[in-house]
């Protein structure tokens, strides 16, 4: 097991160089000089502009400026933004909020994604489970910035039960509202893997097994069938998880959460090229962490899946 | 996601009153006990500034509104935008060359430091220096010695004559200088600047009606704490307690939250909501003009577009955009259609200029030009008008061109760039090949500020290369003259030939749109778009 995971954490040194070098790329390739946009309509000088690329080092070509950034990483200094904060200040500052969000998120969407998911798989094609594949359906294809806008009209406005955006410190009973738009998103696909999980699992023989000897079926359900249906549900979970840490930008910009979705849309806007590349990074190895802890969930929850050394 | 990309740009308070600002009263009128709370604290909409809170290095909206809260300057502007003394005692010039400037005696920053002439000389020097790099640094191009290129630790032209008391030197005449001086470039700093200057930009001491309200009340990203500071004697003591201005990604967000009574003033309307928040507010509501001219330039440069022909079909395009049914039907009436190229809230505008019969919509007269102007060479290609597709341009761009195609019969259509940065990178270095959007906010309340910076031969924001000799003589004659009107009449006389030349075709002016909330009165924004937050009160909350 141990050197199971010792050999993930060293594959990904080579993903996340790889990435980061990538990601670095992109934005050196992206159209257009930020140090001129800073200078909004007007027209800045020429010399001043040459200061500026000089203090951001933008007069060096590519390679080197990779270099630098690279060299900061390890000392553990990922550059500053144009307003003269330190990026690694901004990370520590957005992430914990993101993180907050994604886990309310995913915790609501968990509740009720594998319950409903249950009860429409126990009850297959009765009515409950026929209204829940529509209000999936609706869901699914109802885009999540409307959904987004109508939460806060209705819950937040009209009815006054949350606050409208989230206040300055991002409190969990203001990520509330946004929580749930997001979980509505993954609700639906939960619901129906779920579903189909427990179908799969409701007709295996050790299901029939337990049945016939008797056991009794609130016994059956949460041992047998839920645990053995949730693989499938704690990859989709977990790789969900990884998504909305790396930011709900649309939720995020609509509920003015403070959070890496926001503040990396107003870098990539702002052309601020160490924000961008340290937010990136920083979720490339949250991505990393998540999906190894993925793999090694497994083994939890399904004896028969061992890790060789 | 923000809508307005031009507000990037500089901003500054504006003031369209009186040249010689010595005579000038400390203003405020009457000292009614205002009835709100004195101690309330009101929230307003803002947005994360983009570079730390040094005056000379601050040059959009985000950190200039909070600049302007924590510093005062020598003048401030009031609503109309006149200036009125804050921290100078007098202005004074006899050939708006050389200006002896007297600081007012026993003003203090908030870390107790006095503030003298030295306070406003270090910090314009800091502002001018190359090697600081200063994004507002051009506001000192007029005073003796600066330089683009060498550094220049300490300007010529700035003297200290005692401790109250500097003069000012500038390389020629320009009378509109001391109007200028309640931006916020101009603003003083105290010696606890130069210690650290980084430092500084993250919390700074400044002597205006506000301050922070503690170290560190700069959250990023999320709002900005102030409250009232006692020492400051000004003609704008608050009359609350303190301001909370919370940063926005969207202006959607911002006005749910009006709307869910977590803001008290809320400065700019998201485009989804322009029909109808006057409706909604009501009295609670403002959309009054700005201090912004939009327009799109045809560059010289550009085949078709130069000589007589150029200027034929410049009027005839000019002639062919319906200004009144777009800013109806794509801006709701926030904007009004352009009659000349500066703004209605500055001192001096008017709307009735000879020529400027070129920017009313009369088809028939723009076919009728475009023909002549065939005559010469006969047109070929499409016309296209760039603009980031960032910024919410896209449907009066496309608006505008329908219209040109309609009347003239002609291919035009938008050229859309992804970003900001990218299509003013094409502009600055002058690899666009079509007409672009252009825009214009004030600095200060000066018809010279629309004029000079944009339309003078060489000048900094002259994008489109337009050089008239006889434009910048008007110019300059307007600059050298003392006499506010009959400047002013230089300056309009400068226009006329504007409207012949047209280097770029006006559109409109941009309005404030704002509302606020039942628990604030006494809201009235100012003409640079931004409120006179020191005015507002607070009913105690319940």
């Amino acid at each position: 097991m141990a050197g199971y995971i010792l050999r993930r954490v060293l594959q990904a040194v080579p993903v996340l160089l790889g990435t980061t070098f990538l990601i670095y790329f992109m934005v050196f390739a992206m159209p257009g000089d930020p140090i001129v946009a800073l200078f909004g309509d007007k027209t800045p000088n020429p010399a001043v502009i040459e200061q500026l690329r000089e203090r951001y080092h933008f007069d060096q070509p590519f390679i080197v400026q990779y270099l630098l950034f690279l060299k900061g990483i390890f000392v553990g200094d990922f550059g500053i933004s144009f307003s003269g904060q330190p990026v690694t200040e901004i990370l520590a500052k957005t992430f914990p909020v993101t993180l907050r969000l994604a886990a309310l998120a995913i915790f609501f969407e968990m509740i009720a994604g594998i319950g409903v998911g249950l009860i429409a798989g126990l009850r297959k094609g009765k009515f409950f489970d026929s209204s829940a594949l529509a209000v999936s359906l609706i869901l699914i294809s109802v885009p999540v910035f409307v959904i987004a806008f109508v939460a806060q009209l209705v819950f937040a406005i009209n009815l006054g039960w949350f606050r409208a955006t989230v206040g300055p410190g991002a409190p969990l009973q203001d990520l509330i509202l946004p929580a749930l738009v997001l979980a509505t998103i993954s609700f639906a696909q939960i619901q129906r893997l779920t579903r189909s999980s427990v179908i799969e699992t409701s007709g295996q023989d050790f299901v029939r097994t337990a049945a016939s000897k008797g056991l009794s079926r609130r016994r059956i359900v949460p041992v047998h069938i839920l645990r053995n249906s949730l693989i499938p549900v704690v990859t989709y979970l977990a790789v969900d998880f990884g998504t909305l840490m790396v930011g709900a930008t649309v939720t995020e910009g609509i509920f003015n959460v403070p959070g890496v979705g926001r503040t990396l849309y107003q870098a990539i806007i702002r052309g601020e090229r160490p924000t961008v590349v340290a937010f990136v990074t920083v979720m490339v190895l949250i991505y990393l962490v998540v999906n190894l802890l993925v793999d090694l969930l497994y083994a939890v929850l399904d004896p028969r899946i061992r890790y060789a050394k | 996601m923000r809508t307005k990309r031009f507000g990037v740009a500089a901003i500054a308070l504006a003031a369209a009153g009186a040249l010689i600002l010595s005579g000038c009263s400390t203003g405020g009128g009457g000292d009614e006990a205002p009835k709100g709370d004195a101690t309330a604290i009101i929230t307003t909409d803002g947005t994360e500034p983009q570079n730390p809170l040094i005056p000379t290095n601050t040059n959009e909206v985000g950190g200039g509104k909070i600049l302007d809260e924590i510093f005062a300057g020598l003048v401030y502007y009031d609503a109309k935008g006149a200036p009125v003394n804050d921290m100078a005692e007098s202005i004074e010039s006899d050939d708006a060359t050389t200006y002896t400037i007297k600081v007012k005696a026993d003003q203090k920053f908030t870390n107790g430091e006095p503030v003298t002439a030295e306070s406003f000389v270090k910090a314009w020097n800091y502002g001018a220096a190359l090697d600081n790099a200063q994004l507002s640094s051009y506001f000192f191009e007029s005073i003796k010695g600066f330089s683009y290129d060498v550094n220049v630790p300490e300007l010529e032209g700035l003297k200290v004559v005692d401790d109250l008391t500097f003069t000012v030197e500038l390389n020629q005449p320009e009378s509109d200088f001391p109007l200028r001086l309640g931006y916020s470039a101009f603003y003083p700093l105290p010696e606890a600047a130069w210690e650290d200057i980084a430092a500084f930009g993250e919390n700074p001491i400044g002597n205006g009606p506000y301050k922070l309200a503690e170290e560190g009340a700069w959250e990023h990203n999320e709002k900005i704490s102030l409250v009232k500071n006692d020492d400051y004697t000004g003609g704008r003591k608050p009359a609350n307690g303190g301001l909370d201005i919370i940063f926005y990604a969207t202006q959607e967000a911002a006005y749910a939250d009006l709307q869910g009574g977590n803001l008290d003033v809320l400065t700019a309307i998201p485009s989804g909501a322009l029909g109808t928040y006057e409706d909604e507010f009501g009295d609670r509501s403002v959309n009054q003009a700005a201090a912004v001219f939009q327009s799109f330039t045809i560059p010289a440069r550009l085949p078709h577009f130069s000589g007589e022909e150029g200027n034929l079909r410049r009027q005839a395009i000019s002639m062919a955009i319906n200004r009144d049914e777009i800013t109806d039907v794509i801006f709701s009436g926030t904007r009004t259609p352009a009659h000349d190229f500066t703004s209605p809230v500055i001192d001096g505008y008017s709307e009735d200029l000879e020529g400027s019969e070129v920017l009313d919509y009369n088809p028939d007269e723009a076919k009728k030009l475009w023909a002549e102007a065939d005559a010469i060479a006969p047109w070929d290609g499409t016309f296209k008008i760039a603009y980031n597709a960032d910024g919410g341009h896209q449907g009066w761009v496309d608006a505008v061109s329908n219209s040109i195609k309609n009347v003239l019969g002609i291919d035009a259509s938008g050229d859309p760039y992804p970003t900001f940065a990218e299509a003013r990178t094409k502009i600055t270095d002058r690899s666009i090949q079509t007409a672009f959007r252009t825009g214009w906010q004030a600095d200060y309340p000066a018809l010279y500020n629309f004029l000079g910076p944009l339309y003078g031969t060489g000048a900094g924001s002259n994008d489109g290369d337009y050089s008239n000799p006889e434009f910048d003589q008007l110019l300059s004659d307007g600059l050298a003259e003392t006499d506010l009107d009959a400047a002013n009449k230089n300056f309009q006389d400068a226009q006329v030939i504007l409207f012949k030349d047209l280097p770029a075709i006006p559109l409109w002016y941009a309005t404030v749109n704002g509302a606020w909330s039942e628990t604030v009165e006494n809201v009235e924004f100012g003409w640079n778009s931004v409120p006179l937050y020191n005015e507002v009160t607070k009913t105690a909350a319940e």
